[in-house]
């Protein structure tokens, strides 16, 4: 069973086996789009026609690379801007819900704070649908009455920001709260006897010793950003995100180029989270 | 003292308000207002249940409708049973220097976008697919066999994508099961069934709730592992939705679509917070 007790042996090797199993399960399927990236043939399947960097690189008319693939990158660079414009919205906020539900009291705290995590439970695709409804209720309703046009309630780049916002702040609210709740409030005490107004202790102290928190927030809150896929497929306008982008190109049928852009996904995201893992290793220590 | 507090409260509670009340109630109220308009052909609208009505008279509707939620049940049951003996493996049986490294090995793959995972099974799956190609050099298989656009597939692949909701909790809660409880049941004779369903299960229930009300809400919400690992036959409610946004443009029926999701994600999510005697806020940390 457990490290101190004796065990059988077929016992001990079956368990290894089977956890075996699970990571080969767990891997093949990245490990598998990596390899095809490199493999000189127009279809990204085996048999194995020696390697060729083609798929990034190449500029020829039958295999264009990712590096010369024009729609593939401006979706890149569309998801980007996205994550960046979610990233500081919802950090911000985020941060200011952490405070208000760690450090305030008012009436109905409890009902806010029920409200706060509602995005939890709704399914990503109904908070799409409903933030389509809700602009498009209120672009018609401004442009009968007052004949205004407000580009930003048609699905497009800011809907899309909008709509990954209002889950993503929930995330950022659980993580930077936290780190909060352990703060020790005499830090502040002592500020404010020495003469410190509120916001005077919160840049000083309190964000400081936020800091760790926030900064791992944000990269989870880029990540989230620049991957998500239920929400932005019914508030995406004329500029597809990357995994907007890439669905369409998987349902009809497939290039490895897609590959060529999942291998950089998944060497950037290994890598991304490598580093925070290293340095929430080094704030807790 | 207390101006400063007012202002504080009033600086915080701002921007969550607006966030709350704007993307989050907002929407709602109007999905929920949308989903009982009918839009007459002479283009005037008429508050009517009709929308519901077709939901229950259109077999397709309802049938897709509890489909989708028999199978995230049978996802979220499978799920469980392969997590839980890596989770036990991970917190029990391994080294203790190694268990850091086994639980960034089962982080790692999520971290990279669903879209990637699924396309990394569909070129695994597929008939050309690695899978094959390896069966046939084997020669178990005499032609390639399609492994992919069928329900096992989509259930795989649903398994797959919600792993890590189930790992992670279990492993927390597991981590404080003392081993000593599972020495003395061994020592007084009890067998491994009787420490499984006796010791350890008792123990990792509110783990064991909390992952599998995370796992049914997301695979309930999901759209792409069905969408292109599913058959013709596997249609999924959440397509259902788009298909009434995008292709239909019935944006009234696909409100109240919609609508009975989130009321069954949320119905079920209360249910299994109800059974376990646990609150939303408690299930989150």
């Amino acid at each position: 069973m457990i490290r101190t007790l004796p065990t059988s042996r077929t016992y001990d090797f079956g368990f290894r086996l089977y956890i075996c199993f699970y990571f080969v399960f767990l891997f093949a399927p990245l490990l598998v789009t990596c390899v095809l990236a490199f493999n000189d043939s127009l279809f990204p399947s085996l048999p194995w026609k020696g390697f060729t960097l083609d798929w990034f690189f190449s500029n020829h008319a039958e295999r264009i690379g990712i590096f010369h693939d024009r729609i593939n990158l401006d979706s890149i660079w569309v998801s980007a801007r996205v994550a960046f414009f979610v990233t500081l919205l919802s950090v911000s906020v985020g941060t200011c819900a952490a405070f208000l539900f760690e450090q305030e009291d008012f009436p109905f705290k409890s009902l806010l704070y029920f409200l706060m995590l509602a995005p939890l439970v709704i399914p990503g695709v109904i908070l799409g649908i409903s933030i389509l409804l809700v602009s498009n209720t209120l672009g018609t309703a401004l442009e009968d009455s007052w004949r205004m046009d407000v580009g930003i309630l048609r699905p497009g780049f800011w809907l899309v920001v909008l709509g990954q916002f209002s889950f993503i702040t929930t995330l950022v609210t659980l993580v930077v709260s936290a780190r909060l709740k352990k703060f020790d409030t005499t830090l502040e005490e002592a500020a404010l006897n020495l003469g410190a107004n509120r916001m005077q202790v919160i840049f000083h102290i309190t964000l400081k010793f936020l800091r760790p928190a926030i900064i791992g927030a944000a990269a989870m809150a880029f990540l989230m950003s620049f991957e998500n896929f239920n929400t932005t497929l019914f508030l995406v306008g004329s500029e597809a995100t990357l995994p907007i982008n890439l669905y369409l190109q998987v349902r009809d049928g497939s290039t490895p180029v897609i590959n060529a852009v999942s291998f950089l996904l998944i060497a950037g995201t290994s890598l991304a989270a490598m580093a925070m893992l290293y340095m929430s290793g080094k704030s807790e220590t | 003292m207390t101006q400063h507090r007012k202002w504080g409260l009033f600086f915080f509670l701002t921007p969550v308000l607006l966030w709350l009340t704007l993307l989050i109630v907002l929407p709602h109220i109007d999905l929920l207002r949308m989903s009982f308009i009918l839009e007459t052909d002479t283009g005037e609208t008429e508050w009517r249940l009709s929308n519901y009505a077709s939901f229950f008279k259109e077999p397709i509707y309802w049938l897709t409708f509890v489909r989708t939620a028999i199978y995230s049940i049978i996802v979220t049951l499978l799920t469980l049973v392969v997590a839980l003996p890596v989770s036990f493996f991970i917190t029990k049986v391994a080294r203790p220097g190694t268990r850091g490294f086994l639980m960034l090995l089962i982080l790692l793959p999520f971290w990279v976008s669903e879209l990637v995972r699924v396309y990394g099974w569909m070129i695994l799956l597929r008939e050309s697919g690695v899978i094959n190609h390896f069966l046939l050099k084997l020669g178990i298989l005499d032609q390639p066999v399609e492994m992919l656009y069928n329900d096992a597939a989509m259930i795989l692949g649903l398994v797959y994508t919600s792993m890590l909701f189930m790992v992670v909790p279990l492993v927390s809660v597991l981590e404080s099961l003392d081993d000593s409880l599972i020495e003395a049941a061994y020592d007084l004779g009890a067998d491994m069934g009787t420490i499984v369903f006796k010791i350890i299960v008792p123990h990792a229930t509110p783990g064991i709730v909390s992952g599998a009300i995370v796992v049914f809400m997301l695979t309930l919400g999901n759209y792409l592992t069905p969408n292109l690992m599913g058959g013709k036959n596997s249609l999924w409610f959440t397509e259902q939705i788009y298909n009434q946004f995008i292709a239909s443009f019935n944006w009234n029926q696909g409100a109240a679509f919609g609508f009975l999701l989130l009321l069954l994600s949320s119905g079920i999510v209360w249910l299994g917070l109800k059974l376990s005697g646990q609150t939303l806020g408690k299930v989150v940390r």
